[in-house]
């Protein structure tokens, strides 16, 4: 029993990513079309290279059939996927295992999501028939309880939790300001931040995630045939996933300021990918900032800090697009928009253009290509505190 | 020696200032106080709060319940309320008729029955906005627990008489489906039940072979106040207690069973007591108390019920009764409960009752077939937890999801003796929810779909 990584084995080629945005003129068919014919061009494959696929999509549709008929796929093998908003990093994963087995040559992932056609606000799942006693809060409501829970726990008044938060929603909107893909494209000041109506607890409108339709799609080969396709591929260091057991909601040991499906998913993909000290080897990371305690508290638990320290190093601008480690440097879920099944292949495609030094140039973090192995790490969960999925990979632009 | 074992009750959390209504409306209102039920509960949610606190009713062989305006036609409510508090599987559960004397009916028949009856009875009443029925009102669950004296449940009150008085008259009425209740000329209900009340008290006295003189207390229930002082001040008790008009006032099928329970927290023991019932009709239970009156434990009184609650602004008594429509949050209605599904998890969904683990002793909530560390299946014992306290560890405020009455109060539980939920809270204000406060499980009703309620249990903070 172990998780032996395929690290190095499997090269993404081609990448994409609509504009997250509500896209009130385009279904479910359109942006699946749009993102998987830009990441046809983008690796220089035709549809039928692609020997299987994966479609990432958390409720857009049942089975494979949801992207073979769009694309008219004709006699392709396409699985749907669904791991809550790990999804479309679920995608890839599966796309990858399927070409690093051998089964396949060429595989793509698409990840998919209309969030927008529902009428209602946020994000909202449609349980299976059931007994009526499970939870019905937002996802906001759950990691509220982490804020005051970590404020108690270092020591840090409510004031400087706020002050922190809104650094990092401040920080999102400065590079999601700097991304043409982005839904909302506008710098907003900490002031107008805390000043934001409460949703749940102490999270205002500012700390939560933009909802967006949007897709985003990989394809990906065997490293050893990705000079066929491109010279500039980024080769997969390491995919871990972890499935929570829900313990956190059941156990009062659990104390809601940390994630332990993060740690271990984390640790795995270090391992896989031999990383020793993530805070300096890492040279960029995309998190899942669903709101601005959960980003804080992920530099924690993704080991980019000591515990207890994040709120600091938030503050002194570690991890802003200038910092020692960017984080979000594409806005992240924040400013980005989070159409579900699209956004663990979005932060994939923002690691595609840093490490190609292909994103636009005021938001290109500087230095990063001229490092001897510069890393990107993408974090995707789903879930709550107590009960959450877990997704990390780490991606560069050179073998070993 | 036939009689009550015991008794309880439960007043709603919420009180409604009369004086809100009139100026509000530009009309009725009055003064004083009324209880209100809240959102999330229901004639068998308030039924279930006040057969919890009855001693011993658990182990009843049968269960009638009495309202006015129950939760389902057709399907019975009292098995929720069996359910609830997990009652044998033998026992008999039955609803009576949905008339406000079909609480009186279920104490006649247990009063004569055989066998340990509990008899449980709440209402909620309500009217047109600015009506006397909707000022006058209260909402209260109240339950009483008959049988033969035995050792180890003795009696507490003998039933020494009984007598019933019945006419067919027009006093208060709605239709099925209705849920604002009429009145007909207030003048000739009075004039109707005192002759009717004055009958009865008359039998039963003949029947127990006493004069009115040796009655130390009674309690005389009705529709309104001015009939209840009209016929009270004829009787000739030695003392006629308050039936609490002004500040709980008058909660329909429940309101008998509420004021026999009052007046028996108000007497000594070797007393005769009465109950008259006004209510299209009128019914007498004489009693003689015993000396085990004096263990009795309810917890808490009527009186003591009475004195605490919170305020609740009038716009949202209206909104919760359907007389006000407010906007709804902007997030999708939960899907109505699967049948199957509640009937699969009964003991967790309606009892309350988790899980521990043999091997480490954690409780489960809700309970697991497989252990926390994986290494064993269905190694767990029941773990009842309706009747646990816990304390909150940590809690938010959830303004967008859901709810019938947002915002949502919602806290990590962790209670005593183990076991952890993420639980709504209710009966709570936001400013009062804290880290550290004290709370207890109470049988809700989540919310309505397809005519189906779902029940469960919420936490509310341990008062006084």
């Amino acid at each position: 029993m172990a998780s032996h990584g395929i690290s190095d084995r499997v090269a993404i080629i081609g990448m994409s990513c609509t504009n997250f945005v509500e896209h009130w003129d385009k279904g479910l068919d359109d942006l699946i079309i749009e993102a998987s014919n830009e990441c046809f061009t983008s690796a220089g494959v035709a549809k039928d290279d692609v020997d299987a696929y994966w479609l990432g999509t958390a409720q857009g549709g049942m089975s494979g059939i949801t992207l073979a008929r769009p694309l008219q796929l004709i006699g392709k093998p396409v699985t749907r996927v669904e791991n809550y908003c790990a999804t479309g990093s679920e995608a890839l994963r599966q796309a990858c295992y399927g070409v690093a087995s051998g089964a396949y040559d060429v595989a793509m992932a698409v990840g998919v999501e209309k969030t927008k056609d529902s009428g209602f606000q946020g994000l909202n799942a449609v349980p299976p028939p059931n007994d009526g006693t499970g939870r019905t809060l937002t996802a906001a409501a759950m990691f509220s309880m982490v804020a005051p829970a970590y404020g108690r726990r270092y020591g840090v008044d409510a004031d400087t939790m706020r002050q922190a938060m809104a650094h990092i929603a401040s920080k999102n909107h400065h590079n999601g300001a700097r991304n043409p893909r982005a839904q909302f494209r506008k710098e907003v000041s900490t002031e107008t931040i805390l000043r934001s109506p409460k949703v749940a607890g102490d999270l205002g409108v500012f700390d939560c995630a933009g909802v967006a339709d949007g897709a985003a799609a990989a394809i990906v080969c065997r490293a050893d045939q990705a000079a066929r396709f491109t010279d500039t591929p980024l080769y997969v260091k390491a995919l871990s996933f972890v499935a929570g057991n829900g313990s956190g909601l059941t156990d009062p040991a659990y104390d809601y300021t940390t994630f332990p499906e993060i740690t271990a998913c984390a640790a795995d993909a270090y391992a896989q990918a031999g990383v020793v000290d993530p805070a300096t080897e890492i040279a960029m990371a995309e998190v899942h900032d669903c709101f601005t305690i959960t980003e804080l508290v992920l530099m924690e638990d993704l080991g980019f800090c000591p515990r207890g320290a994040a709120w600091r190093q938030v503050l002194d601008g570690r991890f802003d697009l200038d910092g020692a480690l960017p984080v979000n440097s594409d806005g992240g879920l924040k400013s980005f928009g989070h159409p579900v099944g699209a956004s663990g292949l979005r932060m994939m495609f923002e690691a595609w253009l840093q490490l190609r030094g292909e994103a636009p140039a005021d938001r290109q973090i500087a230095g990063i290509t001229q490092r001897a192995r510069p890393l990107a790490l993408t974090h995707n969960l789903g879930g709550y505190p107590g009960e959450m999925v877990s997704f990390v990979s780490i991606l560069g632009p050179h073998v070993g | 020696m036939r009689g009550i074992l015991g008794w309880g009750t439960y007043l709603p959390h919420r009180r409604l200032d009369r004086t809100e209504i009139a100026a509000f409306v530009g009309q009725g209102g009055g003064k004083g106080t009324r209880t209100v039920a809240s959102y999330d509960e229901d004639s068998t949610t308030m039924a279930v709060e006040a057969a919890r606190r009855v001693p011993g009713a658990v182990a009843a062989e049968m269960l009638m319940f009495a309202t006015s305006f129950p939760a389902y036609a057709d399907k019975t409510n009292a098995t929720v309320i069996h359910a609830a508090l997990r009652m044998s599987a033998s026992a008999l559960a039955i609803d009576l008729g949905q008339s406000t004397r079909s609480a009186m009916g279920g104490i006649m028949m247990a009063a004569h029955g055989t066998g340990t009856v509990l008899v449980a009875s709440a209402d909620i009443r309500s009217g047109w906005a600015g009506s006397a029925e909707e000022s006058a009102g209260g909402d209260a669950g109240a339950a009483l627990l008959f049988g033969d004296d035995t050792p180890s449940s003795p009696v507490v009150a003998e039933v020494i008489a009984t007598a019933s008085a019945t006419e067919e008259f027009v006093d208060r009425w709605r239709s099925p489906g209705e849920t604002r209740t009429k009145v007909w000329d207030e003048r000739f209900a009075e004039l109707t039940y005192g002759r009717l009340g004055q009958q009865a008290w008359t039998t039963a006295l003949a029947s127990a072979q006493i004069h009115a003189a040796d009655v130390t207390s009674v309690v005389v229930t009705a529709p309104t106040a001015r009939i209840r002082a009209s016929l009270a001040a004829r009787l000739g008790a030695t003392r006629v207690i308050d039936a609490r008009s002004s500040t709980i006032g008058v909660c329909g099928a429940a309101q008998p069973a509420l004021s026999l329970a009052d007046l028996l927290e108000q007497s000594g023991p070797g007393q005769i007591v009465a109950l008259v019932s006004l209510a299209d009709g009128a019914d007498v239970v004489l009693l003689r108390t015993t000396a085990a009156l004096t263990n009795h434990r309810s917890a808490p009184t009527v009186e003591g019920q009475a004195s605490a609650g919170a305020p609740l602004p009038y716009g949202r008594f209206l909104s919760w009764r359907g007389n006000l429509s407010v906007e709804p949050p902007r997030r999708p209605e939960p899907a109505r409960i699967s049948a199957t599904a509640a009937a699969r998890s009964d003991a967790w969904k309606f009892g309350f009752v988790a899980s521990r683990d043999r091997e480490t002793g954690q409780v489960y909530m809700p309970p697991q077939r497989v252990s926390a560390d994986g290494k064993h299946t269905d190694d767990m014992d029941s773990q009842p937890m309706a009747n646990t306290v816990g304390t909150v560890a940590t809690f938010t405020i959830d303004h967008v999801a859901y709810s019938p009455s947002p915002p949502i109060v919602f806290a990590v539980v962790d209670f005593d003796g183990g076991g952890r939920l993420p639980i709504e809270v209710c009966d709570c204000d936001v400013a009062e929810i804290a880290i550290g406060i004290r709370v207890e499980p109470t049988f809700r009703r989540l919310y309505v779909q397809d005519g189906l309620p779902n029940y469960f249990w919420k936490a509310r903070p341990v008062r006084g």
